[in-house]
Order: structure tokens, then C-alpha cells, then sequence
């Protein structure tokens, strides 16, 4: 009952993480490792998985997303640690006694079997009549847009189609868990951006506690209640998808997360020099001192004044503000890139993004003398070599 | 979140609990390998062990004791040994025998007389002392007494050990290792002809735009479909005493090594046709060009990108050639004449001379050649394999009429040579009485008539044909879909990937001796299925598991590995899976497989020689012993039975291929 109460309330808008001390998480893994042979893929990940969510395993190619989900499929099994999954160690269950519905990159359909009967594979053996199985593959096809390829054969439909009909017979019996490894990664870009959403929705339907994976940071950022970010077989930040892009709780998710400055730099008496500028930032567990990396997303350098009227608005606020020369501007359809260099900057280089907006009404454009702020909440800090 | 230093904590890894699934693939996989093992591994461990085995009469172990007229007054005991000794009655080579062997008792006492009123005591010294008294075996260190009528029919029977002795016979024997030179000499000239002619017709395929092609493949494919001894016998028609080509061979006779080799190659051609062509089809284009660029002559290409692009494919089709050479035995039974090789050596043994034991080390001296070549065939085929999966672009032949009609010359011969023994066969069979009455008649497809089994071998080729086909079918490819597609079970699947490559290497003629001595152990509880047609059955699907398998394993390579993953997610057992997905889409490969079985059991002598009966006779070994009754013409007719069968289930393989398919696999054609 708490199940359908808890899918019913669920929104559109991203949820909190989970307050400690509420009951059981749906998928609970706890000091998981995955070795091959000599090499581990996956080093001691712990993660709680809420019901309903939709998680986004996201890292670079090898990071261990595939062998994460392999592992809570039953596929492959761990080396160390314990899977629960609706308050049930499933740890040492086979993947036919687990409860899921699994989508591949490759779709895996059964090729000399029609649309219809590959959505029903799964119905077919549960025993139930014919025209129940029916109705069902129609709602099914319905759902996922495609009710008029019930005869056709896999190869027959486009890629975006064919992923449709696997996501259509793995949520046909209703699996508690809905686990996606890369389902987008194969199609072109147009079809990609519409069944993300297409794909988001559906989950939203149904309720389904989901995870996919993805190498994508822009499909993690757009879909996902929580993003998952992996490196190198370790976990290394779960959070919402502004709190990843916010606030990265390191140098790799914040370089791996949206465009970044990276300016390889010192922290002296709380302030990192940026070219010959002291810049202050607020981040609380940053070094107070040493050889840092300075990160600042291009769209978080803000354009502050620029031509004649420059000195005077200077004036008014001294954090933060450094003078820099518009190199060369780019026209990216809904922003500005600018490239700026100037001797306040010294060389390090630096990529700003300007609204079509503040170009217009600071009269910006190559070759310009302009002063821009590096907002002190928005400027991160790590030490270096972390 | 640095990584550095993270080690894997105590513990053990997860041990996923076997499900249904998991617990009967394993089973089926278990109860094949175990088919495999007693089909294949335990017969020639006996073969093995009966190589070394040795049977003599051990005098020692016997003692007499004999009665003066009256009957009454018995001599002091005295054993077999001391007798010999004393009498030299059995020279000590004579002790030395095969396990039939028999010795009369009476040989040590010279003035015995069955008249005579003396009566006769024998006992064993030790716990083994078999003798016969008439038919009844004893063993027993109690006194047997008998009298005079009845000891005549005393026999001391031999005993068994284990020695190098049968070895030692056989190299100091001339007469039998000669054959192994003689072997090795046939294999290699075949061989060597055979890649020849093979190498010139794939490269005319492959690389020149001579016109009838498909003609020319189809002809070139045209022996495999006929047992290894019919090429024999369409020589002894064009060339022997009676031949109608006798005088182009100048006085040769054919029967010995020129006629073993002219049949070797026609038999083999087939095989290495196809090796050495796919090894062609694969190399790339772009070697070709860049040769072109270079301005390289045809000839220089020729010798540093053709070759060596094809090298993987010409040695593994010589170690093909050679093995398929020095392991037959039709062919040399009918056309070698006084000319030994080891595989008629085998047969001679056994069937001749009721020597096992000297089969067995003539066996195992066979199976040291084929295991070496079956080596080395896998390792080239997997570095042929790497070949083949690299990105290549197709060389296309462009037309050059002065290259294409050499090519076309080429291919002429070679097909005018397999026409012309295939064509002298069929005319055999069909004239009434070479050379005296040259008209037509079919009285030599009277088989009903003659000695060999009649129609009815013909009937039992058909039901092994099919039998084989089927249940050989399926097993292989149940077994390749269990050890591809099972998770974990390391070394059970490895030792079934060994088992399941085994055959390869065993000789058919060596496969069926080894059945022999296992199989017709009384104490083997599969003992009775000697003489049935279910020992013809699994000799047949055992000795042509291999290629079968690598088809299977080929075809399921193929299909996408997350098949399985998604049924489990399903909660579908396994078996639906593979009734509705994995069997219909390796359809093509399971016929290829089939058919690949059916022609083999039909052709194969080797396999099936020593395992028939008089109930289970069959077409191939028909032909043989037609031609060793002097029914050539009747043999050469049976011959041809064989080849219209095979034709016809190749025609209905094509058609079910194409029809058949085209409607099960629609979703292939869109
Ligand atoms: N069966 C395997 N044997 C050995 N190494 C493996 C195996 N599967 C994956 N790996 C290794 O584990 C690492 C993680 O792989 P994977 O989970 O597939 O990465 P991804 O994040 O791209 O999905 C990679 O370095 C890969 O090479
Ligand atoms: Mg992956």
C-alpha cells in the first residue's frame, strides 16, 4: 500500500536525498567489490537506492557501471559484499530469482520472433490466457508508442523502435526493478534527446524504481532523480543532479560534470591567484593554502562592465573582479562563447559564457576591454594531485 | 575518493545459488560429456591398454599327475615346465600367443594313446591356471582327473600380462613397420598433388572471371558424397588388367601406391578445396592494390601477398589431406594390392588374423600421425580465425581472358578427372559384363543376388544415414549451446571442449577397433548393443562429432550473449529459449549439420568395418566386400546408390535451406 501512496506522490521535480531514519531503502548494496582475477573493478561501493527513483550510474567508459549492474542483475556475481533489494538479502539469488526487467544496449530482441511475441516472451510463461496476453501486449505497444509494428520483426524497426520494444517487454511483467545499461548510447543524437524523455516519462507512469546507465553526463543530468558519478571502480559522489553540477564533491566530477575553467594555481592567506588577481571563494572544506586547481564553469564567470563606464562601476564593488581583453567570441545559437586573455589574467586561460542578453547591452565583442566577476560562491577549489 | 591502497577485504566471493535452469544444463551437459566419455574416451583406454597386453601359456603354472594301466597308482606330480624341459615338446616361441590361444595338454606326453586305460590328473600350482577340459573352462589348484578319450580334449589356456612386447614385435617385424614408410609416402605425394590441384582451382574461383563457375564447384564438390573406395574401383575399370587406359600407364600396374595416390586425391580434393578457398576469400583487397602501386609483377604479388595470406589456409588443408589419407582404408584394401599401409594393416590383423592385440599397437601407431596433424591443424585454424576477424575489403576479380582461360584450363582437368571416375563407375555398373558384352542392363543392381547384404544394406545405410543425422544433430548442438552458453563450471567445460574436439584425431578404423574391445567385453554393462544397429549409430555421430560442434559453436557464437540474461530477467526457463529463439534462428547450422552427418554415415567404411553384423550390414561395406568377392561391377552399382542418395539429400538440403528458411526466417529478409 505505502508503495502506490509513495508513487503517487512523486513529481516532476527532483527528490531529496532520503532523511536518515525513515524505513528500509528498496535496493540497499553495502561494501561491494568486484575483482577480475587481479583487477577491481569495483572497490567497496555502498549505495541506497529509494523506491521509485530513477538513478543514473554515470562515469567514463571502464569505470565499472556495467559490472555494478551486472552485479544487481545477478549476472556477474560480486566478489565481496551484500545486495538487499524490498528488504531481502538477494545477494546469493540467481538473476531468474531476482525481480527485475533488464534493457541492453544491443536490445538483445529476439530476431525470428515478431514484435508482439517478443513483448509477450515474458507473459507467455507465467501461464496466463491467450487474450489477457493480448490485451496486455496491446496496452504494452501503446505505451511505448508503437501500436501499429505488432507484426513486424525487429529488424524491421529502427533503432529508437527496437529500444522501445526492449523497454516494452522488460516492464511487461511489471518488474520491481527497471535496470537500463546504456539504452541510448546507440542511436543518433535527434532520436536520443526524445526518447530520454520519452523514457522518463514512462518511468514516471509506472513508478518503477530505475537505474541506468550511461557514459552521458547531459542524459544523467536531464533524467535522473540522483546521479551516481563513478571513476576507476569507486563511487565518487551520489547526488541530485544540481547538487553534482553545484557542488562536485571533487576535481573529477566537477571536470567530468559541465564545462569547467581549471586553472592550476596557489592559495595564499585564503585567496587563489588567478593571473595576478586574488580571487576569494567560499567553498568550506577547500585547502586554506598551497598548490590548488581553481574551477570556475565558463557560464558562472559573470560579464561585469565593459568600454568607458567600466572604471566607475569598478568602483562600486572590489571582489572578485578581474579586467580581462575579449580575444575571440564565438556564436553558439543561444550564448556567447568568449575566449579572454588580457594581462590581468597572465596567460591563464579562460572561457566564459555571455547571454545574448549582456552582449547586447555591454556592447561586447572581440577585441574589448571588459571586467568580469568570478562569484565567490561559484568558484571551487581542490587541492592538487587528489 | 583515491584508490590507492584499496585492497579486497577477507571473505568469499558470492556463490550464486544454482537455479532450475542452471542445475539442468549442467545435468544435459554432464550426461553428453559422459556420452562422449564412454563413446570415445574409456574404448580407447581398452584399445590402449590392450596394446600392451600379452598372451602366453605359463607352464609353470600347471602339474599332471598320470596313473599306471590299472588306474590306480598315480606317477609323483610333476608341472608342464619340467615336462618341456625335459621333452622340448613346444618350442619357447610357441608360448607366446594371442588370447584364443590353445595348447593340448597331451603335446607333453608323447607316448599317450586315447585307447589307453592310463587316466590323466591336472591341477593348477597357482590360483590362475585356466585350461578347457572340452568346452568347460577351469581354474582351480583341486586335481582334475580324467581319462584318456577325455584328456585329449584338455586345452591349457594362455594368461594375460602387460609388457612392451607387442611393440617389440612390431618394430622388429619388417613386414609391419614397412608400412609406416609406405604410409607416410602415399600421405605425403597425395598431399602434395592434392594442394596442388586444390590451391590452382580455389585461386580460379576466388580470383580470375573464368565463366562456369558454379558448374566447376559443384563437380569439385562431387566426391565427398561417395565412399573413399570408389575412386579404387573406377581405376581398376580405366586402368587394370582389363582397363580401357591400361596402356597410358606403360606397364605400371595400378594396384599399388599410383593407384592408392591417384585415389587419395580424388577423394580428398573436396576438403581441401574448401580450406584453401575460404583462406583465398579472406585476404584483402588492399594488399593487392598496394602491390599494384608498387608496380610489383603478378608473379612477385603472387609469391609475397597471395601466399602468405593463404598460408594459414594451405597448411592446415595439407595436415587435412594427409590425415584423411594415411587414416583410409577403403581405398588401399581395394586398390593397393600387395602394397601395405598401416590402416589395411589394421584391418588385416584383426579381421585376417585374429590378432587384436597387434591391431591395437598398429592402431596406436596410426594415432601418433593423425593426433600431430590434428595439432597442428588447430592452432593454424586459430590463427586463421584472427585473420578472418579483421576488417578486410573482398578482392574482386577483374576480367584478363588470357588469365581467365588458364584458370578455366586448370579447372577443366581437375573436373574431367572426378567426371571421369564418378563416369566410369556409373558405366560399370550399368554394362552387363566388362569387357566381353558392353551392353546395358541393370543386373548388377540385383544386389539381392550377390554376397554383401543385398538391399537390405542399402535399407540399413539409409536408417544409419538418418539415425545418425538426427540424433547426432541434436546431441552436438545441445552440447554446444550447454558449454557456450553456461555461466561459470570452468573446468567441466573445458573438459568437455576436449572431449568434443577428441574425435577429430581418433581414425575411424581406430575408433572402431577400440568399440571392439570395449564394447564386446562381456562385463561391460553396455555390452549388448554389439552387433545392434545402435553401436553403428554412436560409432557414426561419435567419429563425426567434431565438425559438427565447431558448426554448432560457429552459428552460436553468433547470436547475441544477452539472450539468456533477458530470458532469466523474464523468468523464462531456459528451454523455452532455446526452442523458440536459439534453434530457430541456428537453423541453417543445424542442417548444415545434419546433412554433414547424413553423408558421412553413408560414405564411411573406416567407422563402421568392424562393428556390423549379419543383420546390420551395410552399403558402404557392401561395396567392399563386393570388390573383395570379385563383384566389381555390383560394387561399383552400390557405390553409385550411395552417390545418388547423398545427391538427392544434398538437393533436399538446398531446398530446405532455401524454401523452408525463407519462411521460418522471414525476419532475415525483411
Ligand atoms: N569479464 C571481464 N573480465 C575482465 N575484466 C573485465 C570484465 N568485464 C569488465 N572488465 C573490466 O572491468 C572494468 C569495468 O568494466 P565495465 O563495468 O564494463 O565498464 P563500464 O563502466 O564502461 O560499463 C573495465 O576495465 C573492464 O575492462
Ligand atoms: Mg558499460
Amino acid at each position: 500500500m505505502s508503495t502506490s501512496t509513495a508513487r503517487g506522490r512523486r513529481t516532476a521535480k527532483p527528490k531529496a536525498q532520503k532523511p536518515a531514519g525513515s524505513s528500509e531503502p528498496y535496493l540497499r548494496i553495502t561494501g561491494l567489490w568486484k575483482a577480475f582475477g587481479e583487477f577491481l573493478a569495483l572497490k567497496d561501493i555502498s549505495l541506497d537506492v529509494n523506491q521509485g527513483e530513477f538513478i543514473c550510474f554515470l562515469g567514463p567508459s571502464g569505470c565499472g557501471k556495467t559490472t555494478l549492474l551486472r552485479a544487481i542483475a545477478g549476472l556477474d556475481p560480486q566478489t565481496r559484499g551484500t545486495i538487499s533489494q524490498g528488504g531481502k538479502d538477494i545477494s546469493e539469488l540467481p538473476a531468474s530469482g531476482r525481480d527485475y526487467g533488464i534493457v541492453f544496449q544491443s536490445y538483445a530482441l529476439f530476431p525470428n520472433l515478431t514484435i508482439e511475441r517478443n513483448i509477450a516472451f515474458g507473459l507467455e510463461n507465467a501461464g496466463r490466457p491467450r487474450a489477457e496476453i493480448n490485451a496486455r501486449v496491446k496496452e504494452l505497444l501503446d505505451l511505448v508508442g508503437l501500436p501499429d509494428q505488432a507484426k513486424k520483426y525487429p529488424a524491421q524497426l529502427s533503432g529508437g523502435q527496437q529500444q522501445r520494444v526492449a523497454l516494452a517487454r522488460a516492464i511487461a511483467v511489471s518488474p520491481g526493478l527497471l535496470l537500463l545499461d546504456e539504452p541510448l548510447s546507440a542511436l543518433d543524437a535527434k532520436v536520443r534527446v526524445f526518447l530520454r524523455h520519452e523514457i522518463k516519462e514512462l518511468q514516471r507512469k509506472l513508478g518503477v524504481t530505475t537505474i541506468m546507465v550511461t557514459h552521458d553526463q547531459e542524459e544523467a543530468l536531464s533524467m535522473a532523480d540522483r546521479i551516481v558519478v563513478m571513476n576507476h571502480g569507486v563511487i565518487e559522489q551520489v547526488g541530485t543532479p544540481t547538487q553534482v553540477y553545484r557542488h562536485p564533491a571533487s576535481l573529477f566530477v566537477a571536470d567530468f560534470i559541465g564545462e569547467t575553467n581549471k586553472i592550476d594555481t596557489k592559495v595564499a592567506a585564503g585567496k587563489a591567484k588567478i593571473g595576478k588577481a586574488a580571487i576569494t571563494f567560499k567553498a568550506e572544506d577547500a585547502p586554506k593554502s598551497g598548490e590548488v586547481i581553481a574551477v570556475i564553469r565558463p557560464e558562472d564567470v559573470i560579464p561585469h562592465s565593459a568600454g568607458p563606464k567600466r572604471a566607475k562601476a569598478r568602483g562600486s564593488r572590489g571582489a572578485n573582479l578581474i579586467d580581462v581583453k575579449i580575444d575571440s567570441m564565438e556564436f553558439l545559437g543561444s550564448y556567447w562563447r568568449a575566449h579572454l586573455g588580457g594581462t590581468s589574467l597572465a596567460g591563464v586561460p579562460m572561457v566564459a559564457n555571455f547571454s545574448m542578453n549582456a552582449v547586447r547591452r555591454l556592447g561586447l565583442e572581440e577585441g574589448i576591454d571588459m571586467t568580469v566577476e568570478l562569484p565567490a560562491e561559484r568558484v571551487l577549489v581542490f587541492a592538487k594531485a587528489g | 575518493m583515491s584508490d590507492i591502497g584499496a585492497t579486497l577485504p577477507q571473505g568469499r566471493p558470492a556463490r550464486i545459488r544454482l537455479d532450475n535452469d542452471a542445475l539442468v544444463k549442467r545435468g544435459l551437459m554432464i550426461v553428453i560429456a559422459a556420452y562422449l566419455f564412454a563413446a570415445l574416451a574409456l574404448p580407447l583406454y581398452a584399445m590402449l591398454s590392450k596394446s600392451f597386453t600379452t598372451y602366453s601359456f605359463d607352464l609353470t603354472r600347471y602339474e599332471f599327475q598320470v596313473s599306471d594301466e590299472s588306474g590306480t597308482n598315480w606317477s609323483e606330480p610333476v608341472t608342464a615346465k619340467a615336462l618341456n624341459d625335459k621333452l622340448s615338446a613346444v618350442p619357447p616361441a610357441d608360448l607366446d600367443t594371442i588370447s584364443d590361444g590353445r595348447l593340448p595338454a597331451t603335446s607333453f606326453f608323447p607316448d599317450f594313446s586315447f585307447r589307453s586305460p592310463v587316466k590323466y590328473r591336472i591341477r593348477g600350482t597357482v590360483e590362475n591356471a585356466p585350461y578347457l577340459v572340452g568346452l568347460d573352462p577351469f581354474n582351480s589348484i583341486e586335481w582334475k582327473e580324467v581319462d584318456s578319450n577325455t584328456f585329449r580334449r584338455v586345452m591349457l589356456r594362455p594368461v594375460q600380462s602387460r609388457s612392451l612386447a607387442n611393440y617389440k614385435t612390431y618394430f622388429s617385424t619388417p613386414s609391419l613397420f614397412l608400412s609406416i614408410e609406405n604410409s607416410f609416402f602415399i600421405a605425403s605425394v597425395s598431399t602434395a598433388i592434392t594442394i596442388l590441384l586444390a590451391f590452382g582451382f580455389a585461386y580460379a574461383i576466388n580470383r580470375s572471371c573464368m565463366p562456369f563457375k558454379p558448374a566447376l564447384r559443384l563437380i569439385a564438390m562431387m566426391p565427398i558424397l561417395v565412399p573413399s573406395l570408389l575412386p579404387g574401383i573406377a581405376l581398376v575399370y580405366m586402368f587394370g588388367n582389363q582397363g580401357y587406359m591400361k596402356e597410358l600407364l606403360l606397364g605400371e600396374s595400378i594396384y599399388g601406391p599410383l593407384g592408392i595416390v591417384i585415389g587419395s586425391v580424388f577423394f580428398t580434393f573436396p576438403h581441401a578445396l574448401i580450406i584453401i578457398s575460404t583462406a583465398l576469400s579472406i585476404s584483402d583487397q588492399r594488399h593487392y592494390e598496394a602491390a599494384e602501386s608498387l608496380r610489383a609483377s603478378k608473379w612477385r604479388t603472387f609469391w609475397t601477398v597471395t601466399i602468405p595470406g593463404a598460408r594459414y589456409g594451405l597448411i592446415s588443408a595439407a595436415f587435412v589431406v594427409f590425415t584423411l589419407v594415411i587414416t583410409d582404408f577403403g581405398l588401399p584394401k581395394v586398390i593397393g594390392g600387395q602394397y601395405n599401409v598401416l590402416a589395411v594393416d589394421i584391418y588385416k590383423q584383426v579381421i585376417g588374423q585374429q590378432n587384436f592385440e597387434m591391431g591395437a599397437v598398429v592402431s596406436v601407431v596410426l594415432l601418433i600421425p593423425a593426433i600431430i596433424a590434428f595439432i597442428v591443424d588447430r592452432i593454424v585454424q586459430k590463427k586463421q580465425v584472427a585473420l578472418l576477424s579483421a576488417r578486410s575489403v573482398p578482392y574482386e576479380a577483374r576480367p584478363n581472358r588470357r588469365f581467365d582461360m588458364a584458370c578455366l584450363g586448370w579447372c577443366a582437368v581437375v573436373a574431367i578427372f572426378i567426371l571421369g571416375i564418378i563416369g566410369t563407375c556409373q558405366f560399370a555398373a550399368l554394362i552387363k559384363f566388362w569387357p566381353y558384352d558392353l551392353s546395358l542392363s541393370l543386373k548388377n543392381y540385383d544386389f539381392d543376388r550377390m554376397d554383401g547384404g543385398g538391399w537390405e544394406a542399402y535399407r540399413n545405410s539409409i536408417q544409419l544415414a538418418l539415425l545418425t543425422a538426427a540424433i547426432g544433430t541434436a546431441i552436438i548442438f545441445t552440447g554446444a549451446y550447454m558449454v557456450e552458453k553456461i555461466d561459470g563450471f570452468r573446468t567441466a567445460r573445458g573438459l568437455f571442449q576436449f572431449l568434443a574436439m577428441l574425435p577429430m584425431a581418433v581414425p575411424g578404423l581406430v575408433l572402431g577397433l577400440a568399440y571392439i574391445f570395449f564394447f564386446n567385453n562381456p562385463a561391460n554393462p553396455l555390452n549388448f548393443i554389439y552387433g545392434t544397429m545402435t553401436i553403428l549409430v554412436v560409432s557414426a555421430v561419435t567419429h563425426f562429432y567434431t565438425v559438427g560442434h565447431l558448426t554448432a559453436l560457429t552459428a552460436l557464437k553468433q547470436i547475441d550473449k544477452e539472450f539468456e540474461p533477458v530470458a532469466a530477467s523474464l523468468r523464462t526457463p531456459f528451454h523455452r529459449l532455446f526452442a523458440r529463439v536459439t534453434v530457430p534462428v541456428c537453423l541453417p547450422a543445424i542442417l548444415d549439420i545434419s546433412i554433414y552427418m547424413f553423408v558421412n554415415a553413408m560414405t564411411t567404411v573406416s567407422a563402421v568395418v568392424f562393428l556390423y553384423s549379419t543383420h546390420t550390414a551395410l552399403a558402404s561395406v557392401a561395396v567392399l566386400n563386393m570388390d573383395d568377392a570379385g563383384d566389381i561391377a555390383p560394387a561399383a552399382a552400390m557405390g553409385m546408390m550411395i552417390f545418388y542418395t547423398n545427391a538427392a539429400a544434398r538437393i533436399v538440403h538446398a531446398i530446405l535451406s532455401r524454401g523452408v528458411l525463407s519462411r521460418t526466417q522471414a525476419w532475415r529478409f525483411r
